[in-house]
């Protein structure tokens, strides 16, 4: 999972503490009734709390005062507990958004100028000019549209976007990365994060969130539980949930009338005891706290979610748009051959190419003086004139004073250059050109007065270990596409040797949102990543749309995710978060639901076995006493909620070993699990009880 | 190897050898390819015609739920009017008298729902009438509806996404006219030739060996023990059912009577495979209910063989088994394995007492009417065990992380909250009414109906217990057997039975037929190797082990202290 170690221990002292609190707090009615099992075992316990009274005040029907009392303190025990769940994954969560947050919290802000919709409502700045001055004001009295000022050393108080300037920022408070990313103005880098740094230049920003607004202050609210919603999913479970308490509920009440009709008194105790025992407390105890853990561990992962459904979405993802540059290869293509033409030697063609790279400032050109290993200080280039690369020629290179040309291009543009002059191409360089190709290189022909030198190799560089994680996609059912502005032939050969399913080659903003469109109409779910404004409306349109941090504004609320980190592979870990938490609700229901086999084997008989001697076989636990079985599966069942937190904050492991596999193995352990243990546990639990009643 | 248990295996390898051409041939019919009994096509067209149906049209699911229950209403209330005036009608040569309203509302429910619970004996409580065109007419039509809902249920899975869940009325009657009549004939036939009466004069009289002279009740019987069989419905023209000489005169027609139960349920299974072309998901689902059906069967007719423990501890011999309540033509082997058979698809009709069935052989028929879906009912075995599917997928389909999906539809809210409504359903009707003659029989046993609910029992303690719990259980899974040592026929029973039989009935169909009309329409998602599939064995299993679970989890403690509690004092 996640490489970030905050806060990794599963309980923190502080948090606990905290989680107790929580825990009596929500055992107010108005928060109770929103989670139906646990409500009914609210009601249950209140029924036992009336029971203790009234033996207290002097019934004797109804067993013991301290047994009732016992029952009375297990089932407030199992409420804390159910409550305490969802305290601890709530803390967890505001815990670690908070730690984002702290860092832009009062920091002094520049202002430049209120924002428009302020000036109606503001008598006092109504005939504000733009002012180059600033005034400081705290950064929680920032409003949307705002503009401030940050320069060196500043830290950036509020999220925004840059309107003018550009800026180095340093973005670890956030990411953990220490390298400095640039911000500017204009295009797709232009969005800053409260609390980084700015370490040089000078930058305006405009607000574009309200206090309080901003996606971290959304993500806190779903997790404190004021704007969180049950997704879909849990809605759909709480119902099978709630009709299996309702199956259980008559079990309990019809079970009065059989016991009158075969002479047995059962004591209010026992009815409460076996009903609290068969309805799925286990799972409905933890419900809400899987379903926080699930953006807890999303925002653990650096990702900050808007809702708990698309993290549910997340685990039914089909095909995943990724863009190639950066995801898929490392940033950009290096030089890796020279191929020179027959009759130039390689030492000429070398010196060439470097000659014709000096001023070459892209990556590509970097790469060949790289690759070309001269010094570059020995080479002759006084009164050299540089000519820069234009659409229109496709070329670049240097003019030496010698009235040598340099060019190199792209194979058709100096193909038509020296075919022009009247000369011809060689062919062992065309042959050159197309194996470039064919192998998924890029080719560059190095052309000197018109004259055909030779071609140089380029070549992506594939992510190491990225083949491996396709494959584990592929095995979890999702189909990877590779998003490039290659040719097709380029764009085929990596997508083989980087192992992804398919590609869309020379694509342009528009094909994602196309290529998306395809895809849901086929039925299937789609996640893409991006981060310009171009790539809003595929965000948008993708039903999980992660934006990088460092997007636009428009693309950030077009989408559904923010990855701080930036990290375009990010989207298989989100995809791994949601297919855990729907697992885990599942393993959790079936556990629960398979418990209930050895609760009945220990209640059934003791509640019966006074009247019905032969049920004594039935005991197959052979516990020591009708009240010890009793109060050992009751006890059994509260304490497997405290156990089972762990579980339901990290989530049962995913392995992409196929569905039929994994159904298996979850069954085995979770369902067949589930039968076994609570014989173990009732036993053991009753070895002890014994001891004291 | 044992003659009585190979007879029992020969009749189990017969019905499926015979289900699964018979599956294929439903499958053309319903997919309206060439079959040989398209003669009947003009006669079909002729009942569309004259009844103004458009059989070409298709229907969402509500206007098919909305043609069903209307049709049935019209059958209820026509069965009601004719059983209570049947004295002063046609066909009654052996004078019997009108049905009371109770009697008659239970009567008329209990035939129209399939179910045929019987609180009369047919030799006196209905005349010939009656008889042919309320009971027979019933057994037919219900029968039918049944087949129509499965394949209204067959056309929701056999397109990627479509409204069009077939017309009911084309469906339905292509049911009787290419599948019940041509069948009943043929079993009708061979019973006529093997002794069963289809006569229309009234009691005939022998005189005994000793001298007695003794009115043996006859009439048009063979014709209606057929269809009581191939349509799953169970009543007997006799009280006694097919445990009685007419009804079920030897071996042989014990037989065919078995295989005819049985066949429309197995190969409905057959024929799902065939129309929806995914056969191997249809043999997944055959095989889990035959490994059920075995569950119940394996020990059943063990225990039925060995004898009664309480007999063998007077020291007598058992060499037959526990022949109490069983007919000696037919044996402890075959009486153990119908008895089963009879629970699991919902017929009903016994050839021995169930009441005197060992304790736990008891229990395994209530299991399998509580299960109702081990084969099942005619087209309704295979709805039940749908309900179970679709929380089958809802669990196995979130253990694979992934939200729930069937055959590439999405199982939301709507669907989730449907199916444990009628799981729900079969807990409440069969425990609440138990509960309720449990209350009547304990505190108010005095009562005045026309049996007082403290003699409602024969066998007081915990068999008494299973009586009453036997006839909810039976009422709800449509079934209409009886552990007979109750007095039923009085307000208490004949109401509350006749209550529990048409919501027993009505919601299963109208559930999975609103699920799959519900699932049909969303958007089709392609099946990736994330996806849980449901034609796999592992699905078969974790459908087995919900099923199981629910049905344990559901009816433990009356289970207990019904057979269980019987058991283990004997």
């Amino acid at each position: 999972m996640s490489t970030h170690n905050k806060n990794s221990r599963l309980f923190e002292n502080a948090l606990v503490k905290g989680a107790l609190k929580q825990s009596f707090i929500k055992l107010k009615p108005g928060v109770m009734i929103k989670n139906p099992v646990m409500f009914t075992v609210y009601i249950g316990t209140i029924i036992m709390l009336g029971v203790c009274c009234w033996i207290a005040g002097g019934e004797s029907a109804q067993g013991s005062l301290a047994y009732n009392v016992t029952i009375f303190t297990v089932l407030l025990l199992t409420l804390l507990f159910a409550n305490f769940a969802e305290a601890i994954a709530e803390a967890r969560g505001k815990a670690q958004a908070d730690s984002l947050r702290k860092t832009r919290e009062d920091t002094p802000a520049k202002l430049v100028s209120r924002a428009l919709s302020n000036v109606s409502g503001n008598a006092e700045t109504t005939h504000h000019s733009p002012l180059t001055t600033h005034k400081l004001v705290p950064s929680s009295q920032l409003v949307k549209g705002d503009l401030f000022l940050c320069e060196a050393g500043d830290t950036i108080p509020m999220d925004g976007e840059i309107i003018k300037g550009i800026a180095t920022i340093d973005e670890s408070a956030i990411t953990g990365e220490s390298a400095p990313v640039i911000r500017e103005a204009g295009g797709d880098k232009s969005s800053v994060t409260g609390g980084t740094k700015v370490l040089s230049d000078q930058i305006t920003v405009r607000v574009t969130t309200a206090p309080g607004e901003s996606f971290l202050d959304k993500m806190i609210a779903l997790v404190e539980g004021a704007s969180r919603q049950k997704t879909p999913n849990e809605i759909a479970l709480t119902i099978l949930l709630a009709s299996f308490t309702i199956i259980f509920l008559i079990v309990c009440v019809t079970l009065k009338p059989f016991a009158d009709y075969a002479n047995t008194p059962i004591t209010i105790a026992a009815f409460v005891s076996l009903y609290v025992c068969l309805i799925p407390t286990t799972i409905g105890g933890l419900l809400s706290a899987i379903g926080i853990a699930g953006m807890d561990r999303a925002l653990r992962a650096n990702v900050i979610t808007k809702s708990g459904k698309a993290v549910e979405t997340a685990g039914d993802l089909d095909t995943l748009l990724l863009d190639k540059t950066g995801t898929i290869t490392i940033g950009n293509r290096k030089a890796t051959n020279f191929y020179p033409a027959n009759g130039v030697t390689a030492a000429t063609f070398t010196e060439a190419c470097a000659l014709s790279s000096i001023a070459d400032q892209t990556p590509e050109g970097k790469s060949i003086i790289e690759l070309a290993k001269l010094d570059t200080n020995k080479l002759n280039t006084n009164g050299a004139k540089f000519v820069e690369f234009t659409a229109e020629t496709r070329s670049s290179g240097i003019d030496l004073p010698g009235g040598i040309k340099i060019r190199k291009g792209a194979f058709d543009s100096i193909k038509n250059m020296v075919t022009k002059a009247g000369n011809a191409f060689p062919d062992e360089t065309a042959e050159s050109v197309k194996t470039i190709s064919s192998n998924g290189g890029t080719p560059l022909v190095v052309s000197q007065n018109d004259k055909v030198l030779g071609v140089i190799e380029l070549q992506d560089i594939i992510k190491p270990g990225i083949s491996e994680r396709f494959e584990r996609l592929r095995k979890m059912g999702v189909k990877t596409v590779m998003v490039t502005g290659d040719n097709p032939l380029t764009a085929k050969f990596i997508a083989e040797k980087a192992g992804v399913d398919d590609f869309i080659a020379e694509a342009k903003p528009e094909d994602k949102m196309n290529y998306i469109k395809m895809e849901q109409q086929g039925g299937k779910l789609v996640a893409m990543m991006g981060d310009g404004t171009n790539d809003a409306p595929a965000l948008a349109q993708a039903d999980v749309g992660v934006t990088m941090n460092s997007g636009t504004a428009a693309a950030k609320e077009a989408g559904n995710m923010v990855d701080l980190d930036n990290d375009p592979t990010k989207l298989i870990e989100i995809v791994e978060i949601g297919k855990q938490l729907l697992m885990t609700r599942g393993t959790l229901t079936t556990f629960s639901i398979a418990n209930d086999v050895a609760k009945y084997f220990a209640i059934v008989p003791a509640l019966f076995i006074t009247s019905i001697p032969a049920l004594q076989s039935l005991n197959i636990m052979k516990l020591h006493s009708p009240e010890s079985a009793v109060l050992s599966a009751v006890i059994f069942n509260a304490i497997i909620i405290p156990m089972l937190i762990p579980l339901a904050l990290k989530g049962v492991a995913y392995k992409p070993i196929g569905a039929s596999a994994l159904l298996r193995r979850n069954l085995l352990i979770y369902g067949l699990g589930g039968v076994i243990v609570p014989f173990i546990g009732i036993k053991l639990i009753d070895l002890i009880v014994a001891l004291f009643v | 190897m044992n003659t009585e248990l190979t007879g029992v295996i020969v009749t189990f390898l017969l019905t499926v050898i015979i289900a699964y051409p018979l599956g294929k041939y439903i499958a053309k019919v319903f997919a309206g390819e060439r079959t040989i009994t398209d003669f009947m096509n003009p006669l079909e067209r002729f009942f569309f015609r004259i009844s103004g149906i458009d059989a070409s049209k298709g229907m969402n699911w509500k206007e098919f739920l909305k043609s069903m229950l209307a049709i049935n209403m019209l059958w209820l209330f026509y069965a009601f009017f004719l059983l209570l005036n049947q004295s002063h009608l046609l066909m009654n040569p052996d004078g019997n008298p009108d049905m009371t309203p109770d009697l008659g509302f239970n009567t008329a429910i209990s035939f129209l729902v399939n179910c045929n619970l019987q609180h009369y004996s047919g030799e006196s409580g209905l005349t010939y009438l009656t008889q042919l065109f309320v009971i027979n007419f019933l057994m037919f039509v219900s029968a039918a509806t049944g087949i129509a809902g499965a394949v209204a249920l067959f056309n929701g899975l056999k397109h990627k996404t479509t409204d069009n869940l077939g017309n009911f009325f084309a469906i339905f009657t292509k049911s009787i006219t290419r599948i019940l009549l041509p069948l009943s004939i043929v079993v009708a036939i061979i019973l006529a030739f093997n002794g069963s009466p289809a006569s229309f004069d009234g009691k005939d009289s022998i005189v005994t060996l000793q001298g007695d002279t003794v009115g043996v009740s006859r009439g048009p019987a063979a014709g209606m023990i057929a269809i009581k069989h191939i349509g799953t419905n169970g009543g007997g023209w006799f009280g006694a059912n097919s445990s009685h000489p007419l009804e079920n005169p030897n071996y042989f027609t014990n037989m065919v009577e078995l295989v005819a139960q049985m066949i429309i349920p197995i190969a409905m299974l057959f024929a799902l495979g065939f129309y929806i072309k995914r056969k191997k998901f249809a043999y997944i689902i055959f095989a889990m209910m035959t490994i059920g059906m075995l569950f119940l069967i394996v020990p059943t007719i063990n225990w039925e063989m060995a004898g009664s423990p309480a007999i063998e501890k007077l020291g007598v011999l058992q060499s037959s088994g526990a022949m109490e309540g069983k007919e000696v033509r037919f044996g402890a082997a075959a009486s153990g394995y119908w008895s089963i058979v009879t629970t699991i698809i919902s017929t009903g009709s016994v050839n021995s007492m169930h009441d005197s069935s060992m304790p736990l052989s008891g229990m395994m028929q209530m299991l399998g009417m509580l299960i109702n879906a081990f084969y099942g009912g005619c087209g309704v075995g295979i709805l039940n065990y749908f309900i179970y599917i679709i929380i089958a997928v809802f669990i196995g389909g979130l253990m694979v992380g992934r939200t729930p999906e069937f055959m590439g539809h999405k199982v939301e809210a709507r669907e989730v909250k449907i199916a444990a409504l009628v799981t729900l359903l079969s807990a409440f009707l069969i425990k609440g009414g138990t509960a309720l003659a449990a209350y009547y029989f304990v505190q108010h046993g005095n009562v005045v109906w026309a049996v007082q609910p403290a003699n409602w029992l024969n066998n007081p303690g915990n068999h008494g217990f299973s009586e009453m719990f036997y006839e909810f259980t039976s009422a709800n899974a449509n079934n209409g057997s009886g552990f007979e040592g109750l007095g039923d026929n009085n307000i208490f029973w004949n109401v509350t039975t006749g209550f529990v039989l048409i919501l027993g009935r009505f919601l299963p169909i109208i559930g999975p037929i609103a699920i799959i009309g519900l699932l049909a329409k969303k958007k089709y998602i392609p099946a990736s190797s994330g996806t849980l599939k449901v034609d796999s064995l592992t699905f078969g299993i974790l459908t087995f082990a919900i099923i199981i679970i629910i049905t344990a989890l559901s009816y433990f403690p009356p289970l207990v202290l019904g057979p269980i509690a019987e058991y283990l004092g004997m």
